[in-house]
């Protein structure tokens, strides 16, 4: 369980931060007023959109760091026997890149209304999207065609499993990227459609992120990482 | 001459009138509604009758223990599906639906002064999941085979082997597909309560001087946010195991002299999970009854809530703290004993900021002015049937004290009297203390304190003597207690004695659904602040809220949420939205 | 005014039922009294705790109940109070946690001397295993299990030959001789559970978990399963018999060893004095000290 207690140190310490700056230690009875003073107590400037994202994003991360956990946890027992990833996984990250990088376009064209390039980054990042998810499927029937079937063991099983998890999570994203894209080509107000490509590439670089941690993980590099630590401490 | 919208007087940072959501129709003003009010009364009314299920159960089980033999419908396969339906009921669609969506919908818009959650639409699929998650668990009853019967906590393997009721039928899928869905409902809302708490909050509103109700309520949703998706984890393993044969905690079995196709998973893997939600869920479900409990207590005693930074910090703590004390329910459990160590340590630890809270409600009555409403003796019910449970908690918590005690029915006595009377009694002093403001009328008073008395006394009267049972080494999760050397002819008396008791306990919650449908309309007039309480939820323009709550301006807060009995002022309460300076020396002398 | 006497009167009757009622643990049978210790200290620091908290709530409720003209103090907070009140609650909470973890280290720590018996649990019954004239238990795995061998011996393990075996039936144990439980079961998850001996643990399919424990009288006690494991749960029951030296000795005799069972045809000559077998492991060391003590 340690991978999720350090993930949940990290929410610690953002929690710890944001507290710090609200004046816990303050006597609320003494203070009377409209609090003028109180600037920067209230609400983020950030907008709340990008709050409740992020708060999401936790619970995402939350929830690939438990089945990081789980993941260790079975591997160490003596029936693990490690499958060979695919070569096409390095194809479908370089993809996956590409889709956060076009999003990151669209982005910065966004910021300076720029409405072609939003369209062209938006139509970019879906369709790299959707190519990663062909190749995970198609990684997927490399696997079960070369006899690694999902029960026959357990390393086989998280790999179907964390990825179909992480597969989920880039269609839920396609979900909203497409409403965004609706919006780029339905005239929405340039300010909102600002914000949905910011939430939209917000959560692809999440996930991209999540994708290079479980791709380290199931490929190994994380665990003789880890023992390679556990070496130096003792 | 100019119009100076308030967009203009406050701080950049603080505008954000939200752009509401405005009904048309019947159906989107009642049923399909974006109301965080209206949502609060859904899950509140869905959670109630779920609720009446489990309690039914209670009574069959009670039955059986109670008057073994009698009952010959009561098969142990019966019994397990009732104790596994109820202890899953009770827990996560009762409480917790309670308590966050019902509770948390309801109040923190109010209490925070914003007029609406952040994320309306979200928080309406929140709740119809939620609907979608409870149907999906009540077909169960219906399924072949029935609901399943593997206990709440869903151990595997037992869980998905044919020795289980329902664990190679349709029950176990059901119910883990219920929990699934429980979970991806729960965490929009979610969402949408901690972003209130966030980014809602009105002018002048900071975090010290939200009152406890939304401390407790914000805390808790924060860690069901993480502790939820173990129990998501777990569950979707579970279901590859069960349904496509993978080996995640299934390991080699023999069952009934034929040998499984699982190998080598580890049924401690899911403990591990499991209870990694587990323990957090028992806080999920205490902390906004805690929060609550702080205001009813500071509000009908006319006394500000003792040590509020204290209270504060203590919820924070129990918050963080409660997600590294998972394993103390794992101690006979066969892993590695040096743990016991370490989770002994941290289980004892967390009993200090929570005898903290416990030492500032009563010192919050020291010196008060109580009023013996029904609130307050819900309030003050709570304080016995908490510190009680709590105290017991001690003795689970203490590794070596647990190794006799656990699966015991001590442990049964223990979390019914911490988690299950304890938060129970606060959600009926919440309902009194509150439903005037949602409806507009008291409850009855006399059929309230009959309420009370029946309720509080007779489930002392279950659950104390039930500890007894548990030293006697009684093991909890029997369908049959015969055939036992150490049952007495005694403890069999005192089994009857319990049943009877759970009947009464029962009954009188009929009275009390009574008394809630009939004040909807004979109910006296309450007008908007029947308690003289100092919240913003008592300051609404209309009784019951308008949708928007708070008319044409949101109110603006100057002072902290427990301004009771202030030297010097007229009144003995100060509402938060009141300006002014009434008390030139407020520190005591 | 109901209220203050109520409160009063769950105090006093709480403790009153403490004290006066029938309802207690049985008489312990091992040597963990010191659980039971703990266990005495816990019910007097928290049952003081209780009374106060519940009395001081009655005084409070009995004396600031309200009153016409009445008003409530006004006092924020009192820093020194709460310091205090939270040193007392860490030194009970010390109290308690202390000699708990004491006793647990005992718990964990099996004694070198203790003889390993192994007990195997299964829907929804229990069998036994003792090492034989080695001292040894042989390896073994569920996946070895067959009609023929329902434990899972391994079958090539010379040390598992002379393994006795007790299928479904009642298990003996001399008295006070250290005994460290192996525990096992082959399909689902089961707690071996005996109220007088105080100490329980899990049995987990696919691994070997273990307690240790010695009996200190005779008797006959009951095995309650504690680990909820299907619909036979409740009747999950199993005997185990503590015994004197030679009741001991004499059971042993009559049980048979794992290589008499699968191979009975041979059982004649080999290992025909299974019961000798272990009295060399459990009993040689008791009867030497027997005769020393005699001497
Ligand atoms: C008058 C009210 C209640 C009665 C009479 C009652 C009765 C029972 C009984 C007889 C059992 C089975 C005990 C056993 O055989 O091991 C049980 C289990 C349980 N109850 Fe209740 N109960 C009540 C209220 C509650 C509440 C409010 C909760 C909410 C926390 C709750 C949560 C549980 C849980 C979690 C279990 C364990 C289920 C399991 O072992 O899998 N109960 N209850
Ligand atoms: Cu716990
Ligand atoms: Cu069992």
């Amino acid at each position: 369980m340690s991978v999720i207690l350090v993930f949940l140190l990290v929410v610690a310490g953002f929690a710890g931060w944001w507290l710090s700056h609200q004046r816990l230690t303050a006597k609320p009875w003494l203070e009377q007023g409209l609090a003028e003073e109180f600037v920067g107590l209230g609400r983020s400037a950030l907008p709340t959109a990008k709050i409740g994202l992020g708060v999401f994003l936790a619970v995402v991360g939350c929830l690939f760091s438990l089945f990081v956990s789980a993941y260790f946890m079975r591997m160490g027992l003596s029936d693990w026997r490690p499958l060979p990833l695919p070569r096409l996984l390095w194809l479908n990250t370089g993809v996956l890149v590409l889709s956060s990088v076009a999003l990151q376009c669209a982005v910065v064209a966004a910021r300076r209304g720029q409405m072609d390039m939003v369209r062209l980054g938006l139509a970019t990042a879906g369709l790299t999207a959707l190519a990663f998810l062909a190749g995970q499927l198609v990684a997927w029937r490399q696997l079960t065609e070369d006899g690694y079937l999902l029960a026959s063991n357990p390393a086989n099983s998280f790999f179907y499993l964390i990825t179909a998890m992480h597969g989920l999570h880039i269609l839920g994203g396609l979900v909203g990227l497409g409403r965004t894209s609706a919006g780029a080509w339905n005239g929405a107000r340039p300010e909102r459609l600002r914000l949905s490509v910011e939430l939209c590439a917000m959560y692809w670089h999440f996930l991209l992120f999540v994708w290079l941690c479980i791709f380290a993980v199931l490929a190994g590099w994380a665990a003789t990482f880890v023992s390679i630590c556990q070496r130096l401490l003792t | 001459m100019v119009d100076v919208t308030p967009a203009d007087a406050v701080p950049p940072a603080e505008v954000g009138e939200m752009e509401l959501y405005h009904p048309h129709s019947w159906w989107t003003k009642y049923v399909f509604s974006q109301d965080a009010k209206v949502i609060a009364v859904q899950y509140s009314a869905t959670a109630t009758a779920i609720g009446l299920v489990a309690l039914v159960l209670s009574w069959l089980m009670r039955l059986q223990l109670g008057f073994p033999g009698t009952f010959d419908f009561i098969t142990p396969e019966a019994y397990y599906q009732f104790i596994t339906m109820h202890g899953m009921i009770m827990v996560i669609y009762l409480l917790t639906a309670l308590f966050l969506g019902g509770f948390g919908n309801y109040l923190i818009p109010l209490m925070v002064g914003a007029r609406d959650m952040v994320f309306p639409y979200v928080n309406m699929l929140s709740y119809w999941i939620y609907l979608l998650a409870v149907l999906v668990l009540v077909s169960s009853f219906f399924a072949p085979g029935g609901p399943t019967g593997a206990g709440w906590t869903l151990y595997p393997p037992q869980a998905i082997m044919t020795g289980t009721p329902g664990g190679q039928d349709w029950g176990i899928i059901l119910m883990l597909s219920s929990l699934i869905l429980f979970i991806i409902g729960f965490t929009m809302g979610g969402l949408n309560y901690v972003v209130t708490v966030l980014q809602g909050r009105t002018r002048g509103m900071t975090l010290m001087r939200l009152p406890l109700t939304v401390w407790g309520i914000f805390t808790a949703t924060v860690m069901a946010l993480l502790a939820f998706p173990a129990l998501f984890v777990a569950c979707v393993m579970m279901l590859l195991d069960r349904v496509l044969g993978t080996s995640f905690f299934m390991p080699a079995i023999v069952e009934m002299g034929e040998q499984l196709q699982h190998n080598g998973g580890s049924p401690i893997l899911f403990q591990h999970l499991f209870w990694f939600f587990g323990h957090p869920e028992v806080y999920i479900v205490a902390l906004p009854a805690f929060g609550i409990v702080s205001d009813l207590i500071s509000t009908h005693a006319r006394k500000n809530i003792f040590g509020y930074r204290m209270m504060v910090w203590a919820i924070i703590a129990i918050g963080a703290l409660s997600f590294v004390v998972w394993a103390h329910h794992m101690y006979v459990s066969g892993m590695h004993p040096y743990f016991g160590f370490f989770f002994a340590t941290t289980t004892l630890i967390i009993a200090i900021p929570t005898a903290i809270k416990v030492y500032n409600w009563v010192l919050t009555l020291w010196r008060g002015d109580i009023h013996l409403t029904v609130p307050m003796l819900f309030a003050l019910a709570f304080i016995v049937t908490f510190v009680n449970g709590g105290l017991t908690g001690l003795f689970l918590g203490n590794v070596v004290v647990d190794v006799p005690l656990s699966d015991t029915m001590f442990v049964v006595a223990h979390f019914h009297m911490v988690m299950g009377v304890a938060p129970i009694l606060v959600i009926f002093g919440a309902i009194y203390h509150w439903y005037p403001k949602v409806t507009g009328r008291m409850l009855n008073e006399a059929l309230g304190k009959f309420h009370f008395w029946v309720t509080f006394l007779g489930a002392y009267l279950i659950f104390f003597p039930m500890h007894y049972l548990g030293l006697m080494g009684i093991p909890r999760r029997y369908a049959e207690l015969t055939d036992m050397t150490i049952m007495t002819e005694s403890a069999r008396h005192l089994n009857s004695f319990i049943s009877i008791m759970a009947f009464v306990v029962g009954f009188a919650q009929l009275v009390f659904l009574f008394n809630l449908i009939w004040s909807i309309r004979h109910g006296r007039e309450a007008g908007g602040n029947p308690w003289r309480a100092t919240t913003l939820e008592w300051q609404t323009p209309q009784t019951p809220p308008a949708h928007g709550n708070f008319g044409k301006e949101l109110p603006i807060v100057y002072r902290w949420a427990y301004d009771y009995s202030v030297p010097g002022a007229k009144e003995d309460f100060i509402p938060q939205n009141v300006p002014g300076d009434f008390a030139p020396s407020r520190e005591p002398a | 005014m109901a209220v203050v006497l109520v409160l009063v009167l769950i105090v006093v009757g709480s403790v009153l039922f403490h004290f006066l009622s029938p309802w207690w643990w049985t008489p312990i049978a091992s040597n963990w009294d010191y659980i039971d210790h703990t266990i005495i200290i816990s019910f007097w620091i928290t049952g003081i705790v209780f009374a106060a908290v519940v009395l001081f709530m009655a005084y409070c409720v009995f004396r600031f109940r309200h009153r016409e003209g009445n008003r409530a103090a006004y006092e924020p907070e009192n820093k020194r109070l709460e310091w205090w009140l939270m040193v007392v609650t860490a030194a009970g909470v010390t109290a308690l946690l202390v000699p708990g973890l004491f006793v647990w280290s005992r718990f964990v720590t099996v004694p070198s001397d203790a003889t390993e018996i192994e007990v195997v649990a299964q829907q929804w019954q229990w069998s036994f295993r003792l090492p034989g004239k080695d001292g040894k238990l042989g390896t073994s795995d569920t996946r070895d299990v067959t009609a023929d061998n329902p434990l899972g011996v391994a079958p090539k393990d010379p040390n598992g030959q002379d393994d006795v075996l007790v299928e479904a039936a009642d298990l003996h144990l001399p008295v006070g001789k250290p005994v460290k439980v192996l525990l096992r079961s082959i399909d689902v998850l089961h707690d071996f559970y005996i109220p007088e001996f105080r100490a329980k643990m899990d049995m987990i399919p696919g691994s070997v978990t273990y307690f240790w424990f010695t009996p200190i009288r005779t008797g006959t006690f009951q095995v309650l399963c504690a680990e909820l494991c299907g619909q036979g749960h409740p009747l999950m029951h199993g005997v185990v018999m503590v015994d004197t030296e030679q009741d001991y000795l004499a059971w042993l005799g009559q049980q048979q060893t794992f290589a008499q069972l699968s191979a009975p045809q041979q059982s004649g000559s080999a290992n025909s004095l299974p019961g000798e077998a272990i009295a060399s492991n459990l009993g040689v060391a008791a009867n030497s000290k027997l005769s020393r003590s005699a001497q």
